[in-house]
């Protein structure tokens, strides 16, 4: 285990900031996700403060009071250095289905061609590799996800859509995600996951944490449809496999 | 029941706000003047917690089925309880069949509606406070019908509130936000001793205002946000994240409101003139 340099700043009156060393790196964000379950599972009431990791950065908010900062600062330092060795936050990979018929793919045509590549070649490197969740915001849900092959690199529409339909899978830059719900989006569409990720009506809306890994695969309009009526009536069963196991 | 007979220009449920799930990206959503809504609820000796009406610029007409006690607060918008004026921050009772209706906009921009016991609506994810599509609808439409507990009799320990408005401030605190460093002599020049015009852009999401400031280059790796977090974007152009903003954003979060400025900025609308001060 890295101690890493962690620097402890003031956010406001409700929130302390911890960052880590400025880089996109699973290891820095594994510190993170350990170091958030170690404060939940001995520290810091879980009802009480919440606890937003990303990236390089863990943001802890006390949603009621003001924060005395120099004790909590003090104290988040020797817990740090007291973190526990044995991982205490479980990871999962998600192996997530995406329909990648044109229909759903309304610019993989444009993208297979501004890649130089074909619409088959696009899928099989969009779902060989891991992606790692980096973050969770934007929407509810949505999740930042690293480690794109640099060969699906695209930059973003020219002019954004006023309207990406929930679930669509899109590329922008060295990113790839999912449109939770419906919203404006200038990313570039390549297929629909219809499994719902993110329900509100769940005691646990969001099924995936940040520290978690996604793979998605190619499934047939047939499965798309079965999938999605399976996620509208709540039978639908995700596909997890429990990491570091 | 409350029956809505007109929603008015945009009503909506709020309560303190839908805590615990940020890091699943909802927001907190929640009363944006919860200055007004505390004082509101204490006088009915509600929870803190209780579900009120916020009513932005143009008032809703109510109609209550059965008796209660409610207390106005916030924004001044010539409200009249079956056509008598009924004031802020004072426990009025009403009567089966009364009628709550709301005129001309005097001051602020957001009014509220406590009422005995708080609004007894569906809650999700543990909030009443309506955001769409963690609810499902994000206001009120019309001859939509509110359910509430009767309650024929109180008696309060405190009837009226005098001077709990913040209506009239326009100087917003703030602290030092985590990338605060990043503010040249220019930029802090203009930040701190300019005002700054609300722009049309302004709703529970965000504030943006007319004038800008000096821009920057510096790219961040995305990061938790809070409600009051003041952002500058590369183009110079500040954003203040409210009740309904994202949870996680990657433009440097220069400053952070205090929870009383966002009260005061949650009465701004456009063309109204704010400034900020480093507490």
């Amino acid at each position: 285990m890295t101690d890493y340099p962690i620097s402890i700043r003031p956010f406001g009156g409700h929130a302390v900031l911890v960052e880590w060393p400025n880089i996109v790196d699973e290891a820095i964000l594994e510190d993170i996700i350990q170091f958030k379950s170690c404060l939940k599972q001995r520290f810091l009431d879980p009802r009480e403060w919440e606890m937003v990791p990303a990236y390089n950065s863990l943001t802890l908010i006390h949603n009621k009071n003001i924060i005395e900062y120099r004790p909590i600062k003090a104290k988040l330092k020797t817990w740090y250095g007291k973190r526990e060795v044995a991982k205490l936050a479980n990871r999962y990979l998600w192996k997530l289905p995406v329909c990648y018929d044109l229909d759903f793919a309304i610019d993989l045509e444009e993208v297979a061609e501004k890649l130089g590549t074909s619409i088959e070649k696009i899928i099989e490197l969009h779902c060989s590799h891991v992606y790692t969740v980096y973050g969770i915001g934007f929407l509810p849900g949505f999740m930042y996800l690293g480690g794109l092959p640099k060969a699906l690199e695209v930059h973003r529409r020219a002019e954004p859509r006023l309207k990406v339909v929930k679930g669509a899978v899109g590329l922008a830059g060295k990113q790839t995600g999912i449109y939770p719900q419906e919203s404006p989006g200038g990313w570039n569409i390549i297929g629909n996951c219809s499994i719902p990720i993110f329900d509100a009506n769940r005691d646990e809306p969001c099924l995936v944490n940040v520290g978690d890994k996604i793979q998605f695969y190619s499934i047939s309009r047939a499965e798309y449809d079965l999938y999605k009526i399976e996620g509208e009536v709540g039978i639908y069963q995700f596909d997890k496999i429990k990491l570091d196991a | 029941m409350l029956k809505v007979l007109k929603s008015g220009f945009y009503t909506t449920i709020q309560d303190e706000g839908r805590f615990g799930y940020r890091d699943k990206g909802v927001p907190v959503s929640g009363a944006m003047d919860i200055t007004a809504v505390r004082n509101a609820n204490r006088l009915l000796e509600n929870d803190d917690n209780d579900a009120v009406l916020e009513i932005t610029m143009t008032g809703p007409t109510l109609q209550f089925e059965e008796e209660t006690f409610i207390v106005l607060a916030g924004a001044e918008m010539s409200a009249t309880l079956n056509n008598t004026p009924a004031s802020n921050y004072k426990i009025h009772k009403v009567n089966a069949g009364d009628i709550l209706s709301y005129g001309k906009l005097l001051n602020g921009f957001r009014s509220y509606l406590a009422i005995k016991d708080g609004f007894k609506t569906t809650e999700v994810l543990g909030s009443r406070s309506q955001y769409y599509p963690i609810t499902k609808r994000g206001s009120l439409k019309d001859n939509s019908e509110l359910e509430y507990e009767i309650v024929s009799s109180f008696k309060p320990k405190i009837s009226e509130l005098k001077s709990a408005s913040l209506l009239d401030e326009t100087i917003l605190e703030v602290s030092k936000g985590p990338e605060f460093e990043l503010l040249d002599d220019a930029q802090l020049q203009n930040l701190f001793f300019k005002e700054f015009t609300v722009a049309k852009e302004n709703n529970r999401m965000g504030y943006q205002f007319n004038e800008k400031i000096k821009g920057h280059n510096r790219s961040m790796l995305t990061s938790a946000t809070l409600p009051g977090t003041l952002q500058l974007t590369p183009s110079g152009r500040l954003i203040v994240l409210m009740k309904d903003g994202q949870t996680t954003g990657g433009y440097p979060r220069i400053v952070q409101l205090n929870d009383k400025a966002i009260s005061i900025l949650a009465q701004k609308r456009s063309r109204d003139t704010v400034s900020f001060k480093l507490a």
